[in-house]
C-alpha cells in the first residue's frame, strides 16, 4: 500500500515549519546592493545597458508616444518633485511674470542664444495630449504646448561633436551640508530632435503653472517623468556627461536611476 | 529502500518494461535543462517579487484605465497609513472596502519605531525605501527570467517536452475529478509523469502567468508604448496593465505556497532529489503498470 501517504498532523506540522522558516528570512540580507560601489550591484546594473539597447532597437528613432483625446484629460497634471522653488532668483523672476527670464542655449553651438518667453512663443509650436508616466508608477494625461526642441537646436546650430543636451534648472532640489543641488538632467540628440520633444510653456490650454515647471519645462514623451526637468533656464550642448554633478547625467541618475528612463 | 530498487533510465519518456513485482523504482524524471531553468526561475522570481514590492511601495495604489485617478475614482487597491483614536494605523483599501492591516500593510516595523510603508521591510529588497536599487534588481532578474523562459519554450517545443510532459491530454482531463479528490485527501501517486493538476498548475505558470508578467511589464514602459502602443491598449491601459502585473504576482505567490505544501505533503526528500539530481522514486507499481501511477 502507498507508504508515501502521511498523516494530516505531520503534514500540517511540516507545512507550518516551512512557512515560518520562509517568513524569518528577512531581506536586509541584500541591503549591500544599495552601496553604489558594490561589485554585485554594478554587475546587476550591467543589465541597464541591455535594456537601453533593446529599447533603442525596438522603439527606433522616430516612433511616436501615444497621443490621447481631450476627453482623456480628466484632472490637473499631478505635480511632483519641487512644486514651489524658494530660490531667490526664481522668486524674483516669478514676481515679474518671468519678463526677465531667458532661456540660454550654450555649449557646443555655433550661435549661443538667449531667448525670452515671447521669442519662444513666437516660434512654431506643437500641442500634444500625452500620458506622463512617473517612475513611482502613476500616470496622468495632460495637454502640452511648446516649441519643438529641434527648432531651437537648429537656430543655435549644434556643433558636430555635441552628443547630449543638458538642462539646467532654477530649482534647488536638495540642501545638504555639502551645499545646494539644483535639478539637472540630460538627453541625447536622438531624443532632443524627436518630433514630440518640446520645450513646453503651456499646459491644458493655459500658461504652464508654477507647480508643473513654469516658465518652461521639457517634454520627452518616450521616457519617464524624471527625464523631463522643470524650471529650465539653460540648455547646454556637451560631448560628455562626466563633468556635471556626480557624472551620471542627471540629479536622479546620480542617485541611482538609469540614465535612459524608457522603462 | 535502496536495496529493493532498480534504476530505470526513462528520460525519453517511453515506459520501460519491468517485472510484475511491486518495487519502487528510481527513474530519471527531470533533465538537466528542466532542473537548471527551474532554479534560475526560482531565484529570479524571488528577487523579482521582493524588488517588485519595493517598486510598488513608491506608489502603493492600483488603478483601472490609462491613468491614475487623483481627482476621480478609479483605484482598486490602496495601501496607506492614517491616524485613528487609538494612534496610527495601517490600512488596506480593496475595491473601496477598508481593512485594518496595522503591523503588515501600511504601517509596520518595531513597535517603538513604526514605519509608514505599504509592504513591510522584511518583504522588500532593499529593506529600506530605495526605488532606484529596487529597479536595478528588478530589471536584471526580469532579463534573467525572460531569456531563460524564451530559451526553454523554444527548446522544449523542439524536443517534445511540452507535448509529452506538460500539455494535458484527453485522459488527463478524464482523470481530473479523481485527481482533485486524491489531492484533497493528500493522497499522492508518485510516477514519472505529472498528474493532471500538476500539468495545469505548471502550464498555467509557464504559458500564462509568466508571459503575462512580461507583457504587462513591457506595457508599463513609455518607450515600449511608443514602439508597440497596441500592447497597453489591449491590456486596458497602462494603469490596468500595472494592476494585472500585481494580480499575476499574487497568483504566482499563491502557486509558490501550494507548490511548497505539495512538496511537503508528497515527500520533500524525494521531490527535492528529483529537481536537484533528476532522479525520482516512483511508487511500487500495482498490477504491473509502471508507466502511470495508479492506485
Amino acid at each position: 500500500m502507498p507508504k508515501f501517504q502521511i498523516s494530516r498532523r505531520r503534514f500540517l506540522t511540516a507545512a507550518s515549519l516551512g512557512i515560518s522558516g520562509a517568513a524569518l528570512s528577512g531581506c536586509d540580507a541584500f541591503d549591500f546592493l544599495q552601496d553604489r560601489d558594490n561589485g554585485v550591484r554594478n554587475a546587476l546594473e550591467g543589465a541597464n545597458g541591455l535594456t537601453y539597447r533593446a529599447q533603442r532597437l525596438i522603439a527606433g528613432r522616430a516612433s511616436l508616444a501615444q497621443e490621447f483625446s481631450e476627453a482623456d484629460i480628466r484632472q490637473p497634471q499631478r505635480p511632483n518633485g519641487v512644486t514651489a522653488p524658494d530660490d531667490d532668483v526664481y522668486k524674483g523672476l516669478l514676481s515679474n511674470q518671468f519678463a526677465d527670464w531667458r532661456l540660454d542655449v550654450v555649449g557646443l553651438v555655433e550661435r549661443p542664444l538667449s531667448l525670452s518667453r515671447e521669442q519662444l512663443m513666437a516660434m512654431p509650436s506643437r500641442t500634444q495630449i500625452t500620458r506622463h508616466d512617473c517612475v513611482e508608477g502613476w500616470s496622468c494625461i495632460a495637454k502640452w504646448t511648446g516649441v519643438p526642441m529641434a527648432l531651437v537646436l537648429d537656430q543655435a546650430v549644434v556643433k558636430p561633436e555635441a552628443r547630449y543636451v543638458v538642462f539646467h534648472c532654477l530649482d534647488t532640489i536638495e540642501r545638504s551640508l555639502s551645499g545646494e543641488v539644483k535639478y539637472y538632467g540630460s538627453i541625447d540628440l536622438v531624443d532632443a530632435r524627436h518630433p514630440q520633444t518640446i520645450l513646453a510653456y503651456g499646459m491644458n490650454g493655459k500658461a504652464l503653472p508654477v507647480e508643473n515647471g513654469a516658465p518652461l519645462r521639457v517634454r520627452v514623451e518616450r521616457q519617464l517623468g524624471y527625464k523631463m526637468p522643470k524650471y529650465v533656464h539653460r540648455i547646454e550642448l556637451v560631448d560628455g556627461l562626466n563633468s556635471m554633478g556626480l557624472g551620471k547625467g542627471g540629479y536622479w541618475e546620480d542617485r541611482g536611476y538609469d540614465w535612459y528612463g524608457g522603462i | 529502500m535502496e536495496s529493493q530498487s532498480r534504476i530505470v533510465q526513462q528520460s525519453d519518456g517511453h515506459p520501460v518494461p519491468t517485472s510484475n513485482r511491486p518495487e519502487s523504482e528510481l527513474v530519471y524524471r527531470q533533465t538537466r535543462w528542466t532542473r537548471l531553468t527551474h532554479w534560475v526561475w526560482a531565484l529570479s522570481l524571488f528577487f523579482l517579487l521582493l524588488s517588485g514590492l519595493q517598486i510598488f511601495n513608491a506608489h502603493p495604489a492600483l488603478y483601472i484605465g490609462k491613468q491614475s485617478g487623483f481627482q476621480f475614482d478609479n483605484d482598486v487597491l490602496v495601501i496607506g497609513s492614517d491616524y485613528s483614536s487609538n494612534g496610527p494605523i495601517g490600512y488596506t483599501e480593496l475595491l473601496g472596502k477598508r481593512f485594518n492591516t496595522t503591523g503588515i500593510l501600511g504601517l509596520s516595523g518595531p513597535i517603538d519605531n513604526l514605519d509608514a510603508r505599504a509592504f513591510p521591510a522584511w518583504a522588500t529588497i532593499p529593506s529600506g525605501q530605495d526605488l532606484a536599487t529596487g529597479r536595478v534588481v528588478h530589471f536584471f532578474f526580469a532579463w534573467a527570467l525572460s531569456a531563460t523562459l524564451l530559451a526553454w519554450l523554444v527548446a522544449s517545443a523542439l524536443s517534445g517536452h511540452l507535448r509529452r510532459d506538460l500539455v494535458p491530454r484527453a485522459d488527463d482531463i478524464r482523470r481530473l475529478p479523481r485527481d482533485i479528490a486524491d489531492h484533497a485527501r493528500l493522497k499522492f501517486h508518485h510516477s514519472r509523469d505529472y498528474n493532471t493538476l500538476q500539468k495545469l498548475a505548471y502550464g498555467g505558470v509557464l504559458f500564462v502567468l509568466l508571459p503575462l508578467m512580461i507583457l504587462t511589464g513591457l506595457a508599463m514602459s513609455p518607450s515600449m508604448n511608443a514602439a508597440i502602443p497596441f500592447l497597453a491598449d489591449m491590456l486596458g491601459g497602462r494603469q490596468t496593465a500595472r494592476t494585472i502585473h500585481f494580480v499575476a504576482m499574487a497568483l504566482l505567490v499563491g502557486f509558490f505556497i501550494v507548490h511548497m505544501l505539495m512538496i511537503l505533503a508528497a515527500g520533500p526528500i524525494n521531490e527535492l532529489r528529483s529537481i536537484i539530481t533528476g532522479w525520482y522514486r516512483t511508487d511500487p507499481s500495482e498490477r504491473g503498470n509502471s508507466d502511470k501511477g495508479s492506485a
